[in-house]
């Protein structure tokens, strides 16, 4: 039970900070897991074409926090048979050189277990979990036994939360604090909600944390403008619409370097 | 028996004993806090409630009797009384909840309604109090579900509500949930989640029950005034969500009486299932081994659901309620039995509550001559096609 579990792969905090310290921007990407044979190939080159961390989406049957494009990545991958046990063993050994994010929702963490989940996480080389689901006060002992186990917990921001929430997300979480840029779902937009600078701006004044905005950026002009208030963008349902529709990784790669040039332009 | 066990404010966290609490993403937080905090306000306002008591009775037609059912009876060996919400506007115990929450979502100042609905009661009931209060109504509905009670999505539309037809996952009521959370994290500026069960985050499980109380309150005196002061030594009702077993069961919690929930065989979330967090609460929900929640199998929309409200699971696990289950044949032989004894179709979902009364009569579970409550929850208009092509 004590041994230590400082587990295997890049923490994210260290990454993220070594990486923002020189002027560079963040780009987060996020691929779901179990989705096609060669899933894990897209994550490859995400890293390859300049994503410093990505996310891998740990498929739940009710993902309330997603849109269509993450709902039907989810609903292929469980139809194909994907578990966090296949998913884990697909990223265990591939040759990925940034720090990879579970994102998955809190009934899988829950029927595992905080401390077995958190183990097989790290065991795996994903030093970093989103459960998108719950709020503060019900993941204390999550928080807590992926610490424990060296996964770093990173947490939702809304634009809705109060000045004292915020203070207490950013207290909290590790690895990063994720802005949600609008009040909604994830999933492709033709704008950027105004609600996106805003919290960018709250976060930035209360933390040093990198802060990091997602949902609904679409297009790299929309992530070049996110990362001018905060430190950098997660584009997920952009990519993964491209993944749906047929493209291979070499294609989605060149979709991450635009968005990574987008980035390294400001 | 158990007098100890009460059904009570749960408090800020919303917990009865480990299952409840306010499972929701950081957005829905503040939302879920502010209908507490009017929740709170109203349910101690005696306008609020004066307000709410004259629409039950002079709109939705409170109280409703309580039938003594003689020829069922005699059939059963039993001594059996029906709390007749069939007779409510609207024909199901769903509008004690909505006419509640519709002046509560006055009362905020939000001018929106959204609803989940399976069987479409709780969806037509939701229409109902959107259009009595001037209100903009969107119902998420499973597509298998708007298929199946095509009448009931007629109604809503002549009410003046949007049905939009889910087609996500299984299609049925867990992904109208769904829906309807992913609407109401947009919107919740001008939008009130209009949940209509005991389920879903903190505060909704204790609202509803508390919404749905009048049926056992009412009941319970009815009872005595009929039982010459005594209370029945049964009380049943049919439990999907569970709230119109949760309103009965406030009512005879402090007394004798025996309480059982009926869930329909296919979507038996206590028999089955175990303790997880869907749709905002932690409660016994039939998942896989990682966590997947899979999907419930009824013949009765409005039971297929694969959770039920956390209180329920509290109550199975501390055995002040019993919990069982009816299979579909069963439910469809009770509806027969008490359209041709009593003169009362009664709708899928409260036929399971009637489908194991009949079987633990002659079983001996329920000892002859035992007095029963069941609530006849709602009536069965809505399912007489669906009856019609089973039968047929």
């Amino acid at each position: 039970m004590s041994s230590s579990h400082a587990g295997r792969g890049l923490a994210v905090e260290r990454y993220l900070r070594e990486r923002l310290g020189s002027g560079r921007k963040a780009l987060v990407t996020y691929m779901t897991g179990g989705l096609g044979t060669d899933w894990v190939r897209y994550v490859e080159a995400m890293a390859d074409a300049g994503a410093d961390v990505v996310e891998i989406g740990v498929p739940f049957s009710d993902p309330v926090m997603d849109g269509p494009t993450i709902q039907e990545a989810s609903g292929a991958a469980l139809a194909a048979g994907a578990n966090p046990s296949n998913i884990l063993d697909g990223i265990a050994g591939a040759p990925i050189g940034v720090p990879l994010v579970a994102m998955t929702y809190y009934n899988l963490v829950a029927r595992a277990g905080h401390l077995r989940f958190a183990r097989q996480l790290a065991s795996a080389g994903a030093r970093g979990a989103i459960v998108a689901d719950i709020p503060l006060e019900e993941s204390g002992d999550w928080e807590a036994q992926a610490a424990g186990s060296g996964v770093e917990t990173i947490l939702l921001a809304a634009p809705v939360s109060s000045d004292e929430r915020l203070a207490e997300i950013c207290g909290r979480s590790h690895g990063f604090v994720y802005g949600v840029n609008v009040m909604g779902v994830t999933g492709e937009r033709a704008a950027l909600s105004q609600s996106a600078g805003a919290l960018a701006k709250r976060l930035k004044a209360i933390t040093d944390l990198p802060v990091i905005m997602g949902f609904g950026v679409s297009t790299p002009d929309q992530a070049a403008e996110v990362a001018s208030y905060s430190d950098g963008a997660v584009v997920a349902s952009a990519l993964m619409r491209m993944v749906l529709d047929g493209a291979g990784p070499a294609e989605v790669a060149d979709a991450v370097s635009k968005f990574r040039r987008a980035l390294d332009r400001g | 028996m158990k007098a100890d066990i009460a059904m009570v404010d749960p408090g800020p966290t919303g917990r009865f004993g480990e299952y409840g609490g306010r499972y929701v993403p950081e957005s829905l937080v503040p939302a879920c806090a502010e209908v507490e905090a009017a929740f709170r306000g109203a349910w101690s306002d005696p306008v609020f409630r004066a307000r709410l008591d004259s629409l039950l009775a002079d709109y939705a037609g409170r109280p409703t009797p309580v039938t003594r059912a003689e020829r069922l009876s005699n059939e059963l060996g039993l001594d059996v009384l029906l709390k007749r919400e069939d007779l409510t506007h609207t024909g199901s115990h769903k509008i004690n909840n909505v006419l509640g929450q519709g002046l509560l979502t006055l009362a905020m100042g939000k001018t929106r309604m959204v609803a989940e609905t399976g069987a479409g009661q709780h969806g037509v009931a939701t229409a109902t109090a959107a259009a009595l209060f001037g209100l903009e109504c969107v119902v998420y509905m499973g597509e298998v579900d708007t298929a199946r009670q095509a009448l009931n999505v007629f109604r809503m539309k002549l009410l003046g509500a949007e049905v939009v037809p889910v087609t996500s996952g299984s299609k049925t009521l867990k992904d109208a949930v769904n829906e309807a959370m992913r609407d109401w994290v947009a919107t919740v500026a001008d939008t009130h989640y209009c949940l209509g069960s005991v389920m879903g985050p903190h505060p909704y499980p204790w609202m509803v029950r508390e919404f749905q109380s009048v049926v056992g309150n009412e009941a319970r005196e009815q009872c005595r005034a009929i039982l010459g002061g005594a209370d029945p030594d049964v009380v049943v009702a049919c439990v999907g969500g569970g709230s119109n077993a949760a309103g009965t069961f406030a009512g005879f919690v402090g007394t004798e009486a025996r309480l059982v929930g009926v869930e329909a065989a296919g979507g038996s979330a206590i028999g089955r299932g175990i303790p997880g967090v869907l749709h905002g609460m932690r409660s016994y929900l039939l998942q896989d081994e990682w966590g997947q929640i899979l999907e419930a199998e009824s013949i009765s929309a409005g039971l297929d659901y694969p959770g039920i409200g956390p209180e329920h699971s509290w109550l199975a696990d501390n055995g002040r309620a019993q919990y069982r289950s009816a299979s579909d044949d069963e439910v469809l032989d009770a509806l027969q039995l008490l359209a041709r004894t009593e003169g009362i179709i009664p709708a899928l979902e409260p036929a399971h509550a009637l489908a194991w009364l009949v079987r633990a009569a002659r079983s001996g579970e329920v000892a002859a001559g035992s007095t029963v409550m069941m609530t006849l929850s709602g009536r069965g208009d809505k399912d007489a096609e669906t009856v019609m092509g089973l039968l047929s």
